[in-house]
């Protein structure tokens, strides 16, 4: 019989990525670009506070959004009617961004006229936590009506974000599903350094508390 | 969910191996996968069969070991193993902490491979 032997590799298996993914970290701050990964699940209110972002931020920043999605245009639409510009991945099934899809779609904008790149991640609690994009800042959101189990049911989302925007805080009112106290407990038991935000992208209610915290984080 | 691409990798990063060791065949790769991981042993098993056909590492078993979770206390520094199921309350089992690091759980690491 044949001999059997090991071959010892201890490597990373996403390492690509994460390589990549420090690469084009370094490639935007050279050229002054500051970009955010926002992820949620579908429905958290991802384009919403996009929205509200381009709305309060759009004077002192020159903003670009790249919109992941299975296979719509929807958003890309609706953000370049705020006036800025958007790139749509259409990832065609896939359930996550990563670097080379990223890189592609920044292929396509016109970096020298930008400071600050929004991507919008698939809708989805599971995979996008798992691939670095190259963003500066991994923001989430979590939208009262999906419940404060959230981090009991997603922890590896909580131990990767900067920051987590509780959303659609308007909502706290008709149910008993969501205790903010409890969710705060369970996020910052996974991460004790992540940010908490609560905000309503209906009411307009600590949207300012966002922009102040988000626009620190990219003048510096 | 994602298993497909992460399969990629695996195969991609264990040929690049086998064909800078003069291999003739992969017989098993063993992988260390974090418990936080969404991964599903039994997909991950079913994407490689069908990504390695007609490779030298068709037919190859992935033996995958899951890392435990593992915090530790930014108090008394002690780590300390967490039930996935009772992820809800870390607290230090030493001190009482209840600010905690994780350090462990999160990898996605081939550790070897076995070949003929």
């Amino acid at each position: 019989m044949e001999e059997i032997r090991l071959i010892e590799i201890k490597e990373e298996i996403l390492s690509d990525n994460k390589d990549l993914a420090d690469g084009l970290r370094e490639r935007l701050s050279k050229n002054g670009i500051f970009m955010m990964n926002l992820m949620s699940s579908p429905g958290g209110g991802k384009t919403s506070l996009i929205l509200q972002t381009i709305r309060a931020m759009k004077d002192d920043f020159r903003i670009g959004v790249i919109e992941g999605d299975i296979d719509s245009m929807v958003d890309a639409e609706t953000v370049v009617k705020e006036g800025v510009s958007a790139v749509q991945l259409r990832t065609g099934g896939f359930c996550h961004l990563d670097v080379p899809m990223v890189t592609s779609a920044l292929d396509a904008m016109d970096l020298e006229s930008l400071d600050f790149v929004i991507i919008e991640n698939i809708g989805n609690l599971v995979c996008p936590a798992e691939f670095d994009t190259g963003a500066h800042l991994n923001a989430m959101i979590l939208s009262v009506p999906e419940g404060d189990d959230k981090p009991l049911k997603y922890p590896l989302m909580f131990t990767v974000c900067d920051v987590l925007l509780v959303n659609k805080i308007d909502y706290l009112k008709y149910g008993e599903d969501f205790d903010l106290k409890v969710v705060k407990e369970r996020a910052l038991n996974l991460n004790p350094e992540i940010k908490i935000i609560k905000i309503s992208c209906k009411t307009g209610e600590g949207v300012d508390e966002w922009i102040n915290w988000l626009g620190d984080r990219i003048v510096s | 969910m994602h298993e497909l691409p992460v399969t990629e990798s695996i195969l991609n990063i264990a040929l690049k191996h086998a064909n800078s060791n003069n291999v003739e065949r992969i017989v098993s790769i063993s992988l260390r996968i974090g418990e936080l991981s969404d991964l599903v042993n039994e997909w991950v098993q079913r994407y490689f069969d069908y990504l390695s056909k007609d490779t030298i590492a068709e037919g190859a078993k992935l033996d995958i070991e899951r890392s435990p979770v593992v915090f530790r206390c930014d108090r008394c520094e002690k780590s300390f193993q967490v039930d996935l199921k009772k992820i809800k309350e870390v607290i230090c089992p030493n001190c009482g902490g209840k600010k905690n690091t994780l350090i462990s759980g999160r990898e996605y690491y081939i550790k070897n491979i076995a070949v003929i």
